[in-house]
């Protein structure tokens, strides 16, 4: 069983839309929405949840205002400044380290586990999907992904499939770590603005760092050959392999706007090519299983 | 007044919105730009501004004085996030759990725990004409964004107007940004993603009770999708900026909008112009 995980460094760049169209075009696979912060997958799937788990995890501080004697040691203490002035504990802020209710000299504070989200296991058209919602405002990504990887893995290898299929969030932080490490290979999409180059630079680092084999699907590559030249150069001097150039194409908004992946919308060019990228990323992933087997 | 400006979707024109409101006011006023998208900071790629200071961004780390350490385990027992393991003749530090909370070295009964800077990430600051950008930008491989933007954010100088572009999403490092703001443009396109994400970053500014208004980028045909959501919420639509090829290479060769169209930045001007009617004087004049 092989995990391929679409990720990108800057937002819209199209990891969505290319995830969904995967589901439509792999086969014996699992669907995982490590976006579990602004998930978009599931408009596509369109999931009937089978499981909704409950996700607990950190704690947040709580004054008990008949016990506060005001004396101001939380407040001191707190590197978050989560204590406001009126002595209540700003949840937002709170990181749940609990140093306020161990040093209250009057055991004014308790300290109670949070469950920032939820997360899920669904059927759909495609096959199973395990999802997340983390709550507004709230906490621990990067914890959420990682327990929602690990019940994909096990589903995954109870059904026998052969890959998992993850659709990442944005940027390079905590939830796209937790995302990334371990992965077989991850599917970096760029387009080719200077911010694009600029994000694709810093989440190819964070692969290398992780020891996590990137391949480059540049996104719209026509809309401006000069970038796309420079992102081929680029990847060419870091021997980073380039598995497609999708051209801009109306239907993969249209697709969007009819909550379809675009492979079963049209056969216009950016779905031909993805179906062509589709079949490159299996050569890879099926290519690192005969090179772990022997 | 600090206006955030932030999305939910990625890539919905949020760094292009911030460099061309912050551009637009400069012509008359002085104007502070934050980069809080600390993964991915993009405003120095539109801004010809060169990074005039750079400092650390630090996070608290526990050292261990092996002399002084009786091996209680305390310090592992306080640590909420597993950063500490105890064993009965080392303490083992873990850097990448540790949220730098201090509680160990607190309550260490010997105190042998002192706590050193770890840096996470690098503050950069320059300036040109009436614009001065602090960007923040965490080390690769590393977690802590809110870190890092607590750290931007300290430099905020609210003798001028104050622009933050923030992250998306709307977890813990879209709250640091946008917190204690006066108001949060959030920027959207017209597609059933834009919308979704955009519903869940209203969510988050009223949690945070922050005044809200919507800018529509990539406009068109289906604005209708946003417009009824707006309507239902009472959200006001702010700006939009058309779906128009020659505004997507601007944005690709790194040119801000109100550069190569000069006749944005009157619409930009009377955005900022509205946001400030809609606010109570009082945080106006903040």
């Amino acid at each position: 069983m092989k995990e391929l995980v679409i990720i990108s460094g800057k937002g819209g760049t199209g990891k969505t839309s290319i995830a969904a169209s995967f589901a439509a075009l792999a086969q014996r696979k699992l669907l995982v929405d490590c976006d579990v912060d602004a998930a978009d997958l599931h408009l596509i799937l369109k999931p009937q949840v089978k499981e909704n788990n409950e996700f607990w995890s950190g704690q947040s501080a709580s004054i008990d205002s008949e016990k506060c004697v005001e004396c101001g040691l939380c407040e001191k203490v707190c590197r978050f400044n989560a204590i406001t002035n009126n002595y209540v504990v700003d949840p937002i802020s709170c990181e749940g380290c609990g140093l306020c209710a161990r040093v209250c000299p009057v055991d004014a504070i308790t300290m109670k586990d949070n469950m920032p989200g939820h997360w899920f296991v669904s059927e759909t058209r495609y096959g199973t999907l395990v999802h997340a919602k983390l709550g507004i405002a709230e906490d621990n990504s990067g914890k959420l992904v990682t327990l929602i990887r690990t019940r994909a893995k096990a589903i995954a290898q109870e059904q026998n499939l052969d890959y998992i299929i993850s659709d990442g969030p944005p940027g390079t932080g905590c939830p796209v770590i937790a995302s990334l490490s371990g992965a077989d290979v991850a599917l970096l999409v760029t387009e080719p603005t200077l911010s694009g180059i600029h994000d694709l630079e810093r989440i190819v680092s964070v692969c290398q760092h992780f020891g996590v084999p990137a391949l480059v699907c540049i996104n719209k590559y026509d809309i401006n050959e000069q970038n796309t030249a420079k992102i081929e150069e680029y990847c060419n001097n870091n021997s980073i392999n380039i598995v497609a150039k999708i051209p801009f194409d109306n239907s993969m908004i249209q697709s969007l706007e009819h909550e379809m992946p675009v492979v079963e919308f049209s056969n216009s060019t950016a779905p031909q090519h993805i179906r062509a990228l589709w079949q490159n990323i299996v050569q890879v992933l099926d290519g690192t299983r005969t090179e772990k087997q022997t | 007044m600090i206006v955030s400006v932030a999305s939910g979707k990625g890539g919905t024109g949020k760094t292009l919105i911030a460099t061309s409101l912050a551009l637009s006011l400069s012509d008359q006023t002085k104007v502070q730009l934050l980069d809080c998208d600390v993964e991915e900071p993009n405003t120095h790629i539109f801004l010809d501004i060169k990074a005039e200071q750079s400092s650390p961004a630090l996070l608290l780390i526990p050292h261990i004085d092996e002399d002084k350490c009786t091996h209680c385990g305390v310090c592992a027992e306080v640590c909420a996030y597993n950063a500490i393991a105890a064993l009965p003749k080392k303490v083992l530090v873990f850097p990448e759990l540790c949220h730098g909370c201090g509680a160990c070295s607190y309550l260490c009964p010997e105190s042998a725990i002192t706590e050193e800077g770890k840096e996470i990430g690098v503050i950069k600051q320059g300036s040109s004409g009436n614009i001065s950008l602090v960007e923040g930008e965490l080390t690769l491989g590393e977690v802590a964004a809110p870190t890092v933007i607590r750290e931007v954010k300290r430099h905020i100088d609210t003798a001028g107007d104050v622009i933050i572009d923030a992250s998306p999403g709307t977890s813990c490092p879209v709250i640091e940004a946008i917190k204690d703001s006066d108001f949060c443009l959030l920027v959207t396109e017209p597609t059933p993603f834009g919308l979704n994400d955009l519903s869940l970053a209203v969510e988050t500014t009223r949690k945070l009770g922050i005044p809200t208004g919507v800018i529509i980028n990539r406009a068109g045909d289906n604005d209708q999708l946003i417009e009824q959501y707006c309507q239902e919420q009472d959200i006001p639509i702010l700006l939009r900026i058309p779906l128009d090829r020659n505004i997507a290479v601007l944005y690709s060769k790194g040119i801000p909008l109100v550069e190569g169209m000069p006749d944005w930045r009157r619409d930009f001007l009377q955005l900022f112009h509205r946001i400030k009617e809609m606010l109570p004087t009082t945080e106006v004049s903040r």
